[in-house]
């Protein structure tokens, strides 16, 4: 046994450095060295016409206390909240039925769920435009069926829409790739032991799926909220959302410094958030 | 399927919602109108008229080389990276930071990755566009791969070990095999991704190399004509067709079995 | 976890280290370089970076003939994005960028533009005596305009009772044009209206002023069908919307019910303008392209395709008279133009107006 251990320990080290080291090396030079970059700005001031001065300073973080910030936050949080939940409402399922198509067409349907993002987004987002609008093929169908023209673009609803539309194969990809692997074998056991569907899905499927449930959502709500071109096409301009503050920042004041605190705020709450996924991850892991 | 009949209708609902939009610029783009609201006849005008669109071209070139790159660098370094995650670590925030990428603003890894590249004086080009989308890419495989890893089943592996193959061998012939799909599912998703990312495309690709995606967000200021959903309705031809060659030809299949 | 942070630590490090390199750069010697009219300019290359359409398809083509050089055409989609990529400091690879007046001024104080030689330019004499007077760079020290126009209602007169005449029209609309309106969401834009309602300056720095302008601003934003910078064309094309507020170039004209009106209490003007950044190596290129330019014969392009003014008095006296019937816009004397104020960058007070678009937007 002893003389196994140094070899063992070796054949971790390793199995550590050949696994993660290319991964995270890759990570800390282009990612980490920028966002350090980009994140030291917090502590300096805009230059008059833009750009940054070297002069250190404590009030981009005095700025973010402002009222206003939080509201728009709070806005944006419900919105990316609804989306994440219809999101799973409508991935969770068809993630679940193309795992259990047999493998020829599991291909094709999970290249179907990809392919219209293989156009472009800004093209897509102009035909919501034209599906949505007062003269569009949905409110012209509701005037040939006798009803009234709903109003669609331009409101909360059309964002929750775009945004739904933009994320939803980023809910079911991880979904699939978590459900695919689920034992059939365990959910039958579950019901020759007589619990109903409802009960096994709840108590089995649903548990062992969770780390790809807790990606997805994520991936979802994530995105959503930093978006900044769907609130400003689809939603016209009528609400503003996380991602739109700190695109106004950078882009519009060019004062970087408090767009980067801004982002950094943003970050360290996702990181939270992560940190969390993380650790129900790992904890349904366990219990499987 | 019978058996489960009332999860038939979300999954329908789903295609449907992902296809509508699609339609109506497959329509769009053989209407003689340039306006969507009224049908001015079936014409391949718009068709023509990108035959001879240069820059459009251009675009479409580097963002194939971009996505292939860069979904091949983030496959590799994902996968590895999240069996890594899931069998020689338990920390934290090692999971947190693999998947970084994924929730930064893209402003800021855009803005970061410019400053940074000037201030080691890259010059700019589709390899800086690459590497961009690798950090990115990474951190979504690296994420559909652990979500197949966590709590699957390793006895397989502990046996091969056991039974005295190298850990190289036990990965290649065992792991690898098993995660396939959701190696698969990842690489599609960096792939898509790449393909249509212009954030972080702008800031670090040379001017005289943009990604299709650049090219088609700087034609907004005049107005999107419908050579762009005919270039659209191309690109779902040509990536439908390729797929269904590509899965006939090769060992998709076998690998999702 | 102990293994993660001595890498965290060096990163941090490895960065403060390169934005000590990085902030180095940003204070450059303003003083011009030396450049010769002789240059051989076959030995050098130009990047300019432009909008989309806005100049012709064969330009580069027309520059290798004439003066012997390849020139490649970037572009971008807003002043904001190409100032980003510019301000990031370093050498973005643009000889010539195309940017609005008051951006080419935020450029020029960083320090990041090149100052004219004006006896490499000789066609600058083709220009209006005003064109060298707007006060973002008064005296075109770096940089020549290429375009200039002013921002309007656009409106449907078929769908109008009584056509607008004043911004009031739109900040207080009448009944049958609720919820048929739209206004522009680049914050200068947004407050314009209402600055101008109140009668103070475009370029105002009064933060009581910008106050009043963002009660004006969210009193009409429930009336408003949404704020639009980009769209607004279709949507008046369409009959959703009757009156927006509009760039003259972007106004639909062409249409035949649809006509563009500067209010009585005036506009402003904005210019996009030809800028030479620093970084550049082939500045003698650079000249003779933007001379080229202002030859009347290519500058002539630009409101015969795309119907914007130009600052260019010898192509405008050239352009086709029929064309001037059918757009009186185009056919505006310039001293009417010049009556707009000429939008200036304001500094820290940049980020009051980003403020009041911040404010404007969230407000539900």
């Amino acid at each position: 046994m002893t003389a196994r251990q140094p070899a063992r320990f070796l054949g971790k080290a390793a199995g550590r450095l050949a696994t993660m080291g290319p991964g995270f090396g890759f990570l800390t030079v282009f990612m980490l060295v920028p966002l350090a970059l980009v994140l030291s700005y917090t502590v300096f001031r805009r230059g008059r016409f833009g750009g940054v001065v070297y002069e250190p300073t404590g009030e981009n973080f005095t700025r973010l206390a402002d009222p206003l910030y939080l509201d728009v936050v709070i806005g944006s949080v419900k919105l990316a909240a609804i989306t994440t939940l219809l999101a799973l409402l409508l991935g969770y399922p068809t993630a679940y039925l193309i795992a259990k198509l047999p493998a020829r067409w599991k291909v094709i349907a999970l290249v179907a769920v990809v392919l219209p993002f293989w156009t472009n987004f800004l093209i897509r987002t102009y035909a919501w435009i034209v599906l949505l609008n007062s003269e569009g093929p949905v409110n012209s169908g509701l005037k040939a069926l006798g009803l009234e023209p709903v109003k669609l673009l331009y409101t909360d609803g059309a964002i929750v829409a775009g945004l739904l539309y933009a994320y939803l194969p980023l809910m079911i990809l991880p979904l699939y790739s978590a459900v695919e692997k689920l034992d059939p074998e365990l959910r039958e056991a579950s019901a020759n032991l007589g619990a109903r569907p409802a009960r096994t899905f709840w108590s089995v499927t649903l548990p062992l799926s969770l780390p790809g449930v807790l990606t997805g959502c994520v991936f979802v709500f994530v995105p959503s909220l930093g978006n900044f071109v769907i609130p400003e096409l689809l939603g016209g301009g009528r609400r503003i959302m996380v991602g739109n503050l700190i695109r106004d920042q950078f882009l519009k004041a060019r004062d970087w410094p408090f767009g980067s605190v801004l982002a950094l705020a943003v970050i360290a709450v996702l990181v939270l958030l992560l940190f969390a996924q993380a650790w129900a991850s790992r904890r349904a892991g366990r219990g499987a | 399927m019978r058996r489960h009949g009332w999860l038939r209708l979300p999954f329908w609902l789903t295609y449907l919602f992902l296809y509508a939009p699609i339609v109506v610029l497959v329509v769009m783009s053989f209407n003689r109108n340039k306006s969507p609201y009224t049908w001015g006849g079936f014409s391949l005008d718009w068709y023509g008229r990108l035959a001879e669109n240069d820059s459009i071209r251009t675009g479409l070139v580097n963002t194939l080389i971009v996505a292939f790159g860069s979904t091949v660098l983030s496959t590799v370094l994902g996968t590895l990276l999240a069996v890594g995650l899931a069998r020689h670590t338990r920390s934290r925030l090692l999971d947190a930071l693999s998947t970084l990428p994924a929730i930064l603003p893209d402003l800021v890894i855009a803005i970061g990755l410019l400053v940074f590249y000037t201030a080691i004086k890259l010059t700019l080009g589709l390899h800086s566009v690459l590497i961009a989308h690798t950090v990115f890419g990474m951190a979504f495989v690296t994420a559909v791969v652990r979500a197949r890893l966590g709590g699957m089943d390793t006895s397989l592996e502990e046996a091969s070990r056991d039974l005295g193959a190298a850990p190289l061998t036990t990965f290649v012939k065992i792991t690898l095999p098993t995660l396939a799909p959701g190696i698969v599912a990842g690489a599609l998703l960096a792939f898509t991704l790449s393909l249509d990312e212009f954030v972080i495309a702008f800031f670090t690709a040379a001017p005289s190399e943009p990604t299709l995606p650049i090219v088609i967000y700087s034609m907004v200021r005049f107005g999107v004509t419908p050579e762009i959903n005919a270039l659209a309705t191309l690109l779902l031809a040509v990536s439908f067709t390729v797929v269904i060659v590509a899965q006939r030809l090769t060992r998709l299949t076998e690998a999702l079995r | 976890m102990t293994r993660r942070v001595p890498v965290v630590v060096a990163s941090v490090c490895l960065a403060s280290a390169l934005t000590a390199c990085g902030g180095g750069g940003a204070a450059t010697d303003s003083a011009p370089t030396k450049l010769s009219a002789s240059a051989d300019l076959s030995k050098q290359s130009l990047t300019i970076s432009i909008w989309d359409g806005y100049s012709p398809k064969d330009l580069p083509e027309r520059v290798k003939a004439k003066l012997g050089f390849d020139t490649k055409v970037a572009i971008h989609d807003t002043n904001e994005t190409i100032m980003a990529k510019l301000t990031a400091g370093g050498d973005s690879g643009i000889d010539v960028a195309f940017v609005s007046g008051q951006y080419a001024q935020a450029l020029n104080a960083q320090g990041l533009l090149e100052p004219l030689h004006r006896d490499l330019i000789p066609n600058l004499s083709n220009l209006y005596p005003e064109a060298s007077q707007l006060a973002y760079d008064k005296g075109n020290v770096f940089s020549v305009p290429y375009t200039w126009g002013t921002t309007g209602l656009c409106y449907r007169s078929d769908l109008m009772k009584t056509p607008p005449t004043s911004w009031k029209d739109l900040l207080e609309p009448a009944k049958d044009v609720k919820k048929k309106i739209t206004m522009m969401t680049t914050e200068r834009w947004l407050a314009l209206p209402a600055l101008k309602l109140l009668g103070a300056s475009v370029n105002t720095t009064d933060q009581a002023t910008i106050d009043k302008a963002k009660e004006l601003l969210l009193k009409v934003k429930p009336d408003l069908l949404a704020y639009d910078d980009t769209t607004f064309g279709d949507r008046l094309k369409s009959g959703e919307a009757v009156m927006v507020e509009a760039w003259d170039g972007w106004c639909p004209t062409s249409e035949k019910n649809i006509k563009f009106v500067v209010p009585k209490e005036g506009s402003d003007l904005w210019a996009d303008t030809m800028v030479i950044l620093k970084s550049s190596k082939n500045k003698e290129a650079a000249h003779a392209f933007i001379n080229y330019i202002l030859d009347p014969e290519v500058h002539g392009w630009v409101p015969a395709n795309i119907l914007y003014r130009i600052p260019n008095k010898a192509a405008m006296e050239k352009v086709d008279p029929k064309l001037l019937e059918s757009y009186p816009t185009l056919a505006e004397a310039p001293s009417e133009l010049l009556k707009g104020e000429s939008l200036v960058d304001l500094g820290e007070v940049s980020t009051a107006y980003t403020r009041l678009s911040t404010e404007v937007s969230a407000a539900q």
